[in-house]
C-alpha cells in the first residue's frame, strides 16, 4: 500500500529519519513504536504529505506522492492526530461532514454516511449537534475518527490516536478500534509509544530507534527473536508492575 | 483565493484612494472660493469677515476654519485647497519663510510672488507676540521686562504648543536673553490663560490683541531686546484668485489699513467675552465700516450636531472599512510568509507610532485639507490592532488542527475559508473593535486639518473657553465609541461560532 524507499529526513540539526524503508501492506494494521524523538511521527506525516522526505520516496499504491497529487491522494486516507484534531468551530457533524460538503455531496448522502458512521464507532446520536468542547476526550476521539471515515478512505494513518485518553476510556476505545479495523479490512498505520497497545493491534509492529528501523515483526517474533539488544530493552522497560505480579501473554 | 488577497490589495488601496479623492476634492471650480482660518479667535473672525466679503459679492464661499497651525494653512495654500487667509507678516518672514533672512515687507511680497501668492498690505494693526503674566504676580516680582526673567529661574513657563517649535518661539526667546529657565510646558493657547489665572504657570505667551490680556488683568513683559518682529496682520491670497474671482479680491483689498488694533481687540473681546458668534461679529464690523449688509445663516443646534455626526460617521465608516477590507488579507500574508510577515508587522506598527497631528499634517501636501488626508491617517492607524490580530488569530491555532485540516485534502484557500479564518474570527473582530474605538476617538484631531466631525465643537470649545461646547463634541464621541464596541460585540455573538465560546475549548 505504502513504499518508504531510501527516505532520509532533517529538521535542522535534528536527524529524523536516516535512508528508512518499509513497506505498509493492504489490509494489515502496522504499528510504529519506539521512544521520543525516533522517527515514528515523522514516518507517518511523510505518509500524508504534510513533510516531504529529504532523499528517498514515498508511493501510494505505485504511485510517488508529490505536492501535485497530494491533495487528491489524501482524500484517499483518513488521518487521526491525539485529541482527535476536530475544528472547534464546528459541530461533531459540521467536522465529519466538513470534506464531504467541500466535495458537494448531496445532504442526504451525507446524513447516510454519518449514520452508518455513528454506530460503527459507538458515538451517541445526540452528541452530533455539539461543539468539540462539548464532548469528553473520548467522544472527541471517535468523532476524529468518524471524520477520517467519512469518505471511506483505502487506509487509516493515526498517530497516537489514544495518547491523552484516561486508561478507562483508553481500553474502551482500544477494543472498539481493533473490531472497527477487523469489520472494514482497511489498511492501516498507526503510531504509539505503548508496546501492549502496539501489540494489541499490530499485524507488523515497526520498532524505530533515532530515526532508523531496528526490527520488523509481530510481538511475539520480537520477544522470542529480537534483532538487537535494545529491542528486548524496550519490551521490557515497557512491563507493568501487574504483569510482573501475573505473568500472562501480553499480546492478548 | 489565498493568493488573491497578495496581488489585489495594492490595487484595492489604490480605488480607495480614488474614491476619497472623488468624495473631497471637489472643491476647486470656477467661482467658488475657499478662505481658510487658523484656530484662534483672531483668526477666525479675520475668515469670518472675508467669507462675508465674497458671498457680498456673491462668490460661493466655504469657510475651512479652526485649522490646527500656520503649517496646515500654509501648505492647504500652496496646494489650492484654499485660495486665502489671514496671516501676520512676522510669521511669513521668521516662520514659514525663516531659512531665507526676509528682511521687509518688500522681500516677502517679491518671495511670495515667486511662488504664485500675493500678500495685501498690511490691514492696519501689529500683532506681536508677548510674554505675560499675572499684574499682581509681575509687580511684586518686580518684572517689567523680559530680561528681568533672568533673575527669578524657577518661574514655569507655559507656551502655546505652536510657540514652542516656531523659529520665533520659544528656542531664539530663550537665546536671545539667554533665559535659565528649565519649567517650560507646551500647552493650547487658549488653555494657557486658564493657567496663568490658576496659577499653574507664571509666564505665558499672548498675542498683543488678545481679549484676554485686559480681561485678566495681565501684564506685558517689555521686549527690551526687540526678539520679536512686527506682526502686521495682511491678506495672503493665492495671485489666480486675481483672474478667477476678481471683484472678490478688489472688496477684501478693502481692508487694508481698516482695521485698527482697537477694532480688533474689541472683536476678539466680543467673541471670547462676550461670547458672540464670529459670523456676527465680523458682520457688524463690515455693516459699521465697510457698509456691507451680510445675512447671516443660521444653523439650528439640531442641524450642527447632525452635521457633525455625518461628518464624524463618514471618517470612521471609510476609515475602518478600508482598514478592515486591507488588514486582513495583510495579517493572512504576514501569517504565510513569515519573513515577509515580520517586515508587515514593524511597518504597521512604526504608522502606530507616528503621531497623529504630524500624521494629519503630512497628508496635506499629498491630499489637501479636509476629509481625504483625515481618512487616509485614521485608516493608517486602524491598521496595526487587526492585522496584529489576524497574524495572532492564525497563528494560535494549534499545529495539530492546523495539520489535521490540511491532511484531509482540502485546498490552502478552503483551508483558510473553511477552517483557520474561522477559527481566528474571535481575535480578528476582537483587533476591529480596538481599532474601531480608536478610531472613532482620533477622528476628533481630524478637525485640525478641516475634516469636521466631533472635533469640530471640541475645538472651537477649548478656544472660546466653553466647557458646553467641548461636551457637545468629547460626549457623542464617547457615545458613539460605545455604540461601536456594542454593534461589533452583537456583530461577534452572531457570527462567531459558539462552539469557539466554550470554555473547554480544546488546547493541543
Amino acid at each position: 500500500m505504502f513504499e518508504v524507499t531510501g527516505v532520509s529526513k532533517t529538521f535542522g540539526d535534528l536527524q529524523a529519519l536516516r535512508e528508512v524503508d518499509l513497506s505498509v501492506h493492504p489490509e494489515q494494521t502496522t504499528v510504529l513504536i519506539g521512544p521520543s524523538g525516533c522517527g515514528k511521527s515523522t514516518m507517518i506525516r511523510l505518509m500524508v504529505g504534510l513533510v516531504w522526505p529529504d532523499e528517498g520516496t514515498v508511493t501510494y499504491k505505485g504511485q510517488m506522492l508529490t505536492p501535485a497529487n497530494v491533495l487528491s491522494l489524501r482524500q484517499k486516507m483518513g488521518y487521526v492526530i491525539q485529541e482527535g484534531g476536530l475544528f472547534p468551530h464546528l459541530t461533531a457533524r459540521k467536522n465529519v461532514a466538513l470534506m464531504a460538503n467541500y466535495l458537494g455531496w448531496a445532504a442526504d448522502r451525507i446524513d447516510a454516511r454519518i449514520e452508518t458512521l455513528a454506530t460503527l464507532t459507538h458515538f451517541p446520536a445526540d452528541g452530533l449537534d455539539r461543539f468539540p468542547g462539548e464532548l469528553s476526550g473520548g467522544q472527541q476521539q471517535r468523532v476524529g475518527l468518524m471524520r477520517a471515515l467519512m469518505l471511506d478512505p483505502d487506509v487509516l494513518l493515526l498517530d497516537e490516536p489514544l495518547g491523552a485518553l484516561d486508561p478507562m476510556i483508553r481500553a474502551d476505545l482500544q477494543s472498539d478500534l481493533r473490531s472497527i479495523f477487523q469489520t472494514l479490512g482497511k489498511t492501516v498505520v498507526m503510531v504509539t509509544h505503548d508496546m501492549g497497545e502496539a501489540g494489541f493491534f499490530g499485524d507488523q509492529i515497526v520498532l524505530m530507534r533515532e530515526g532508523e528501523i531496528v526490527q520488523i515483526g509481530s510481538l511475539k517474533n520480537l520477544i522470542q527473536n529480537p534483532a538487537h539488544k535494545f529491542v528486548t530493552q524496550f519490551i521490557h522497560a515497557q512491563r507493568s508492575p501487574l504483569e510482573s505480579m501475573a505473568p500472562g501473554d501480553i499480546a492478548k | 483565493m489565498t493568493r488573491t488577497p497578495n496581488t489585489t490589495t495594492p490595487a484595492k488601496f489604490t480605488a480607495l484612494c480614488i474614491l476619497f479623492c472623488c468624495l473631497f476634492c471637489t472643491s476647486a471650480q470656477a467661482q467658488e472660493i475657499v478662505v481658510g482660518s487658523k484656530k484662534f479667535t483672531e483668526s477666525v473672525v479675520l475668515g469670518e469677515v472675508l467669507s462675508h466679503i465674497g458671498r457680498s459679492v456673491n462668490a460661493s464661499v466655504t469657510h475651512r476654519r479652526e485649522l490646527g497651525g500656520t503649517r496646515v494653512l500654509w501648505n492647504a495654500l500652496i496646494a489650492g485647497d484654499i485660495d486665502l487667509y489671514p496671516d501676520y507678516t512676522g510669521t511669513l518672514s521668521r516662520e514659514i519663510l525663516a531659512e531665507e533672512n526676509l528682511r521687509d515687507e518688500a522681500d516677502i511680497r517679491a518671495r511670495l510672488a515667486e511662488m504664485g501668492l500675493v500678500m495685501s498690505r498690511p490691514l492696519g494693526f501689529n500683532n506681536t507676540y508677548v510674554l505675560g503674566m499675572v499684574e499682581t504676580r509681575a509687580e511684586a516680582l518686580g518684572i517689567r521686562t523680559i530680561s528681568d526673567l533672568k533673575k527669578h529661574p524657577d518661574l514655569k513657563l507655559g507656551f502655546g504648543n505652536e510657540f514652542m517649535d516656531r523659529g520665533d518661539g520659544w528656542p531664539s526667546l530663550q537665546n536671545r536673553y539667554v533665559l535659565p529657565h528649565q519649567n517650560v510646558s507646551g500647552l493650547d493657547h487658549d488653555l494657557a490663560y486658564r493657567g496663568l489665572e490658576s496659577g499653574t504657570i507664571d509666564v505665558m505667551d499672548m498675542y498683543s490683541t488678545d481679549a484676554e490680556i485686559q480681561y485678566y488683568g495681565l501684564r506685558s513683559l517689555v521686549d527690551d531686546l526687540q526678539h520679536f518682529p512686527i506682526y502686521n496682520a495682511v491678506i495672503v491670497y493665492r495671485v489666480d484668485l486675481i483672474d478667477r474671482a476678481p471683484q472678490v479680491v478688489r472688496e477684501i483689498l478693502k481692508l487694508e489699513g481698516l482695521i485698527s488694533e482697537k477694532k480688533m481687540m474689541v472683536m476678539n473681546a466680543q467673541v471670547k467675552l462676550e461670547k458672540k458668534p464670529e459670523a456676527q461679529v465680523a458682520a457688524d464690523f463690515l455693516a459699521k465700516n465697510l457698509n456691507v449688509q451680510v445675512k447671516i445663516k443660521k444653523e439650528t443646534a439640531g442641524a450642527r450636531f447632525w452635521r457633525h455626526t455625518w461628518d464624524h460617521l463618514t471618517l470612521v465608516g471609510i476609515s475602518l472599512f478600508g482598514a478592515i477590507v486591507v488588514s486582513i488579507p495583510l495579517g493572512i500574508v504576514a501569517f504565510r510568509w513569515a519573513r515577509g510577515g515580520q517586515i508587515i508587522l514593524g511597518l504597521v506598527g512604526i504608522i502606530q507610532t507616528i503621531p497623529s497631528l504630524a500624521l494629519l499634517v503630512f497628508m496635506i501636501p499629498l491630499l489637501g485639507i479636509g476629509g481625504a488626508p483625515a481618512i487616509v491617517a485614521l485608516f493608517l492607524y486602524s491598521l496595526l490592532p487587526i492585522v496584529r490580530n489576524t497574524y495572532a488569530g492564525l497563528h494560535d491555532i494549534p499545529v495539530g488542527i492546523r495539520e489535521s485540516a490540511a491532511a484531509l485534502g482540502l485546498s490552502d484557500g478552503a483551508q483558510l475559508r473553511l477552517v483557520t479564518l474561522p477559527m481566528a474570527s474571535r481575535s480578528i473582530l476582537a483587533g476591529i473593535k480596538t481599532s474601531a474605538v480608536i478610531n472613532v476617538g482620533t477622528a476628533t484631531l481630524g478637525a485640525l486639518i478641516g475634516a469636521g466631525g466631533y472635533g469640530q465643537p471640541i475645538l472651537t470649545g477649548i478656544r472660546l473657553d466653553d466647557i458646553g461646547l467641548i461636551l457637545q463634541g468629547a460626549v457623542p464621541a464617547a457615545l458613539l465609541a460605545l455604540i461601536v464596541q456594542g454593534l461589533f460585540e452583537l456583530f461577534e455573538r452572531v457570527f462567531v461560532s459558539r462552539g469557539l465560546q466554550l470554555k473547554g475549548e480544546i488546547n493541543a
